[in-house]
């Protein structure tokens, strides 16, 4: 393990910690490592029952974006692609919408409304981009993705727009993105359809160096282009789907840590893609407790700070990539 | 291993004709086969549908003893080495990692690269003449440099088999002839070469063999003095041209000026 290493495993395990310890009630790092192992210690109801689930699943859905991300910037071969250019925030948000417009009221109802619009639009995406009856075709990908996006997101305004004071307010919420209904039971639907998609990401490291080099480059060094393509696109879209149905669309974490991780760690995807899912886990646990501390009692919307301090995050980056 | 063709036909889905129709040939190892031929007479297509990314519409591909399309990708890399015409570098890669990528079909998806591959991979990069690059980014290349990492790539794979693909585009002459030097080393030690170019001089003195396609057939085969006559060269490339054979003996070829022409085919 080198001191880069190290450095990144300390970092989660500070930003861990830290999420733990903020919140309405402060509490000492002390404290919270106390409550996490004695159930009878007085912090043990806080950070086992409210802060460790919010914080586990912050960190997970983090990782995801950042993993889909750094994968679909490697499938389409550009460093700005973001898992949700891919048309599915766009299906997502229709879906959400269009249950909170029909007042779903189940718990349940607008995360499976969410995720069934962002299937939908990876089917009609995935097929778009099937060109010729065999190849899937990054670029077509990009502009069929962006295309159903839109589409989406038009059908979702008028629906907003049309609808009355109180859904548009908690429609636009939603889609904002938050971790305040997170629970051990979302932590663990989230992780059920997580491992899969996130397993066959991470074996996929070595063919997306290859394929980054172009379709005909890649097979000539021993990748099956065509395979990787689509367990690529299929496992980043589940996982990016399955986050936006937990907590909504949260933007940025899925450009701006994949970019980030690398310039500061390799391009080389064996690594990048482990690395990105920290990193990404870090930025969004960090994200989140500042959304619910940064303005006590209100809460805001995680989606929100990702973008206040991803954009000039990204803006210096890409200064620094360019120059 | 040898690579060879026999009567390929290949046809791109919804096309009216044949890409290559009838095409036969057999590169052996220890020799250099130089592929030539105009602009869109077929010379890709071949490379792709011999290392079976284009499936016959007749005929076969063969690589080894075994056609062409039945080697899995993995197993096919460990014993072809490509360097393709073109190719992209979205993310800016040190040497070293690009000259790496050539092990991957021997490191599974997960497996760190051994001693083994480390091994290979310094003498790839000696090989060609690149070790002092090793940690330069590939985007920061010249033309020359570029072209001789990916040949270490290639040969990093420790194949059998060496194809380039119009390698000497964009080089100047010195980088151009050190290529085509490096080329014939290796195939002096045994890989099975093939070089697609348009450099006819060059190859009419470096290759053993050369094969000329024209409209997905071939136009001519054999030795360069075979090859590389006025009346063969004038009708594939729709151009007349002179030849006159250099001191070791190779034609090498002249295009001649429209107030040249009635001279024919000068000495």
């Amino acid at each position: 393990m080198s001191g880069r290493d190290g450095a990144l495993a300390l970092t989660v395990l500070a930003a861990l910690v830290l999420g733990l310890a903020v919140g309405s009630v402060p509490l000492a790092p002390g404290a919270v490592v106390h409550g996490l192992l004695d159930p009878s210690a007085p912090s043990a109801a806080i950070v086992r029952q409210l802060r460790l689930p919010r914080v586990l699943l912050a960190f997970v859905v983090g990782g995801g974006l950042a993993l889909s991300g750094a994968a679909l910037q490697a499938l389409v071969r550009n460093p700005l692609a973001d898992p949700y250019l891919l048309g599915l925030s766009g299906g997502a948000g229709l879906g959400a919408v269009a249950a909170i417009a029909l007042r779903a009221s189940a718990a349940w109802a607008v995360p499976l409304a969410a995720f069934a619009g962002a299937l939908g639009a990876i089917a009609l995406v995935y097929r778009l981009a099937v060109v010729s009856g065999r190849r899937l075709d990054p670029r077509v990908l990009l502009l069929a993705g962006v295309v159903v996006g839109a589409f989406a997101a038009a059908v979702m305004s008028a629906i907003i727009v049309l609808a009355d004071a109180p859904t548009l307010r908690n429609a636009l919420l939603w889609l904002l993105g938050g971790f305040g209904g997170a629970s051990w039971q979302s932590l663990a639907v989230f992780l059920l359809y997580a491992l899969l998609p996130v397993f066959v990401l991470f074996r996929s490291g070595r063919a997306l160096d290859l394929l980054a080099l172009g379709e005909d480059t890649a097979e000539y060094l021993g990748a099956d282009a065509e395979r990787t393509k689509r367990l690529v696109y299929v496992s980043a879209s589940l996982l990016t789907a399955a986050s936006v149905a937990t907590c909504g669309i949260i933007g940025f974490v899925g450009l701006v840590v994949p970019h980030a991780c690398r310039m500061l760690w390799s391009p080389l995807h064996r690594t990048l893609l482990p690395v990105s899912f920290l990193a990404g886990g870090v930025f969004l646990v960090l994200a989140d407790t500042i959304a619910r501390s940064i303005l006590p009692p209100l809460e805001l919307p995680v989606g929100v700070v990702t973008a206040l301090v991803g954009v000039p995050l990204f803006a210096v980056l890409l200064r620094r990539t360019l120059a | 291993m040898i690579v060879a063709a026999r009567n390929l036909a290949v046809r791109y889905p919804g096309a009216g004709g044949r890409a290559l129709d009838g095409v036969s040939f057999e590169a052996h190892p220890g020799q250099l086969l130089a592929i030539s031929g105009p602009n869109g007479s077929g010379k890709t297509t071949l490379l792709r549908a011999l290392l079976g990314l284009l499936p016959p519409e007749a005929g076969t591909a063969v690589i080894g003893e075994r056609p062409a399309v039945e080697w899995g990708r993995e197993a096919l890399a460990r014993a072809v080495g490509v360097v393709p015409q073109r190719e992209e570098t979205v993310f800016p890669l040190t040497v070293g990692d690009m000259v790496m990528l050539g092990r991957y079909a021997r490191l599974g998806p997960v497996a760190a690269a051994g001693r083994a591959d480390h091994a290979a991979v310094a003498q790839a990069l000696a090989r060609c003449d690149v070790t002092g690059l090793a940690s330069r980014r590939v985007d920061e290349l010249s033309g020359g440099e570029w072209q001789r990492v990916r040949v270490a790539r290639a040969i990093a794979q420790e194949p059998r088999i060496l194809i380039l693909d119009e390698p000497t585009t964009s080089l100047d002459v010195r980088h151009a002839m050190e290529l085509f030097e490096l080329m014939r080393e290796l195939v002096t030690d045994g890989l099975t070469g093939i070089v697609i170019t348009h450099e006819l001089n060059l190859a009419a003195r470096f290759a053993d063999r050369m094969l000329l396609l024209d409209g997905g057939r071939v136009a001519a085969a054999g030795r360069a003095a075979e090859v590389l006559t006025p009346e063969v060269l004038a009708e594939v490339f729709r151009w007349p041209v002179a030849v006159s054979p250099w001191r070791d003996g190779a034609p090498q070829m002249t295009p001649l000026r429209p107030s040249e022409r009635d001279q024919g085919a000068v000495s």
